[in-house]
């Protein structure tokens, strides 16, 4: 069966990131730029099966610039077969990215797409179920894992303070968070292989963004610890101040 | 989870390197994050190699990374083979040791000197790491001079049979395989030297742990005892001849270790320069004090001048242009840097430094080894003082 993997390039989460000059994005300067964790957790997930079944393909697809060709080359060399870059721009929107995604991925001989559960840098959710729709397919979102069964997809959802199972009929979508998909190492071979591996360029069917960033801001930096008092005459002080202040009590 | 390693790069060097090679080196390093620092510890005070670590170098490819494809290796170019070693090394020397005998000492001969079935018999195993090999050419007698072995091979029927001592043996105890240098003619006569692939579990083959070390301690280094031991013909390396042949395994070690030394440098001055930022002392952080400045100004100029040899002689040995000189200039200057940065480091941090929790004396004691083994310091500047003035010195 053929999987179609939706990624994103974003900062690499261990990067600090500052503002750029126009308030209104990161300066890019300095900062590394990885595939998206979530993504990879897709990208094995896929693998996965692609290696359990024996056969099919694993089509790795993302909507960015030139750069993002690095991170496909990242998942091609994890071991993803081919790979799709969608030139275009990146907005917030993720109505417009889940757009550009579904004219490409649109009839394609693919039942299963995956998504990550989010981007790591907007942490929005939007995209995989936004491709759900434009495709006419069912979506499960936070997939821990899943498994197939006679044209439907099993999977296992993590909802606050449990699991829900789902069962999908093919084709659908699925947005994927880490559960059992503990990406691999791309080996040192899969790196240089990835090298020759068919990486297709075209321009996105154009989707304008709709949401306009008026600002950015760094979160305000945690103020300084506080030491309250010593031993045990400390503690009502501290109660209090953990129940008023604090707000965790 | 402790941050993960960024790397040293005041020259813009990255710019040097291709996609292939920089993402190669990014899977080495996020590898020894996950799973070499977390164990490293452990086994340094244990005093042992951590075997658990062999079997995920081998299936990610470190092993022979510059070896044929076909022969089950990464066939990577020198300058991606270097960056592995750099950066194993800023786990630990011990590591990096590991994949430089594996690779440089023990697959390479066998796919320089050896027959095609030594090649199909062995290569694909020591890629894997399913089988691991060692390299016996130092003897108790007859260190920076091993062209005076006493090590014999005598033949005997349709094969050869083996007597002598090996000392100082990385991997020794471990190994299922020994490259076993010997005499073939008169003691003395350096062009008899010959090469053999010796399985471990030969009758009068005997390892013993190297007991007291005091560096490299997350390495097993093991003297060999071969008493009578009889090998078949097939067992010799055909293609060896004299002592060049085991210099030119010397050259390919060699080269690695210049790259290692980055990488244990590089840990030692990221952990120096992030220490100076959170140690107050006398009302303000360390790295605002102008000795402590200097200390770290002097390492980012080490290890920026050793990057830049590092990466020439990788392109030269791309090109098949490299030398063994440069090599020598390359793992002895990059490998006394190594050794004074590290140094440094340990002071820097103070009483923290001494301890193990810390890297930097830990990197700081297996130099000591690095500075010593594959060529001493001094044995580097005599091969060089050879080379500009024509007379040797030895
Ligand atoms: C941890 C470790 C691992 C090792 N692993 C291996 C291995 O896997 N396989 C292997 O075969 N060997 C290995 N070695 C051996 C290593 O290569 C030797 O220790 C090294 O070559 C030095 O030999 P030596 O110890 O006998 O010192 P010596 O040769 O006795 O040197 C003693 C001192 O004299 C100096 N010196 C020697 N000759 C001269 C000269 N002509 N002029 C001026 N000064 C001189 C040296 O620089 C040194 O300072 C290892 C060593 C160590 C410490």
């Amino acid at each position: 069966m053929n999987i179609i993997v939706c990624v994103k390039r974003v900062p690499d989460t261990e990067t600090r990131v500052r503002v750029g000059d126009d308030g209104v994005s990161i300066d890019p300067s300095g900062v590394k730029h990885v595939l998206s964790p979530y993504d990879e957790f897709a990208v094995e997930a896929a693998l996965r099966l692609r290696e359990g079944a024996g056969s099919g393909e694993v089509a790795v697809v993302t909507l960015g610039d030139d750069s993002s060709q690095e991170t496909l080359r990242s998942a091609l060399a994890m071991g993803a077969d081919r790979a799709v870059l969608l030139k275009g721009e990146v907005s917030h929107d993720g109505l417009a990215t889940a757009k550009a995604l579904a004219a490409e991925i649109g009839e394609a001989d693919a039942p299963l797409v995956l998504c990550g559960v989010k981007a790591a840098d907007d942490d929005q959710q939007q995209v995989g179920p936004m491709l759900a729709t434009l495709l006419g397919r069912p979506c499960a979102t936070a997939v821990s894992s899943f498994e197939l069964a006679d044209g439907t997809v099993r999977c296992r959802s993590e909802v606050e303070g449990g699991t829900a199972l789902f069962e999908l009929p093919l084709p659908a979508v699925l947005t994927i968070t880490k559960g059992e998909y503990e990406p691999r190492y791309a080996s040192l071979k899969g790196i240089m292989a990835a090298k020759r591996k068919p990486l297709e360029v075209k321009d996105a069917a154009a989707s304008p963004s709709r949401l306009k960033v008026e600002t950015m801001e760094l979160p305000p930096e945690r103020a300084a610890g506080r030491i309250v008092g010593e031993g045990a005459d400390a503690v009502p002080e501290l109660v209090r101040l953990l129940r008023e202040e604090a707000n965790v009590l | 989870m402790a941050p993960r390693f960024q790397g040293v790069d005041f020259y813009a060097l990255d710019a040097l390197l291709s996609d292939e090679e920089r993402m190669i080196r990014e899977t080495v390093r996020e590898w020894v994050d996950d799973r070499v620092l977390p164990v490293i510890e452990e086994a340094y005070i244990g005093r042992h190699f951590p075997e658990e670590l062999i079997p995920e170098m081998g299936e990610l490819g470190m092993l022979g990374a510059n070896l044929p494809e076909e022969y089950g290796c990464a066939e990577l170019n020198n300058v991606a083979y270097g960056l592995i070693m750099q950066e194993l090394e800023r786990g630990d020397s011990g590591v990096r040791s590991f994949a430089s005998v594996q690779g440089a000492l023990v697959m390479y001969p066998i796919h320089a000197f050896g027959s095609e079935e030594h090649r199909r018999e062995w290569l694909p195993q020591l890629a894997s790491g399913a089988k691991i090999g060692c390299f016996g050419l130092t003897e108790p007698d007859y260190g920076s001079n091993p062209g005076g072995m006493i090590t014999t091979a005598r033949r005997s029927g349709d094969g050869w049979v083996l007597n002598g001592t090996k000392m100082w043996i990385t991997n020794g105890s471990m190994a299922d395989v020994a490259i076993i240098w010997a005499q073939t003619g008169e003691i003395g006569d350096a062009s008899s030297i010959r090469g053999f692939v010796v399985p471990t579990d030969t009758p009068g083959f005997t390892a013993r742990d190297q007991k007291g070390k005091l560096s490299l301690l997350a390495s097993d280094t093991s003297e060999l005892h071969l008493e009578d031991v009889e090998v078949p013909e097939s067992a010799l390396l055909p293609g060896s001849g004299g002592l060049k042949s085991p210099l030119m395994c010397l050259t390919q070690a060699r080269y690695g270790i210049a790259w290692g030394a980055i990488g244990a440098a590089m840990a030692c001055y990221a952990e120096a320069l992030s220490y100076a930022g959170a140690r107050v002392m006398f009302d303000g952080p360390i790295g605002g004090k102008q000795i402590q400045q200097v200390r770290l100004a002097d390492m980012l100029t080490g290890i920026t001048q050793a990057q830049l040899v590092a990466w020439r002689l990788g392109r030269l040995k791309d090109e098949g242009a490299m030398t063994p000189q440069q090599v020598s200039l390359a793992k002895r200057a990059n490998v006394n840097m190594a050794c004074e940065v590290a140094r440094e480091a340990r002071r820097l941090l103070g009483g923290n430094g001494i301890l193990v929790e810390y890297s930097a004396m830990r990197h700081m004691a297996n130099l000591e080894s690095v500075y010593t083994y594959e060529g001493t310091d001094d044995i580097h500047a005599l091969i060089l003082g050879q080379a500009v003035t024509g007379i040797a010195a030895y």
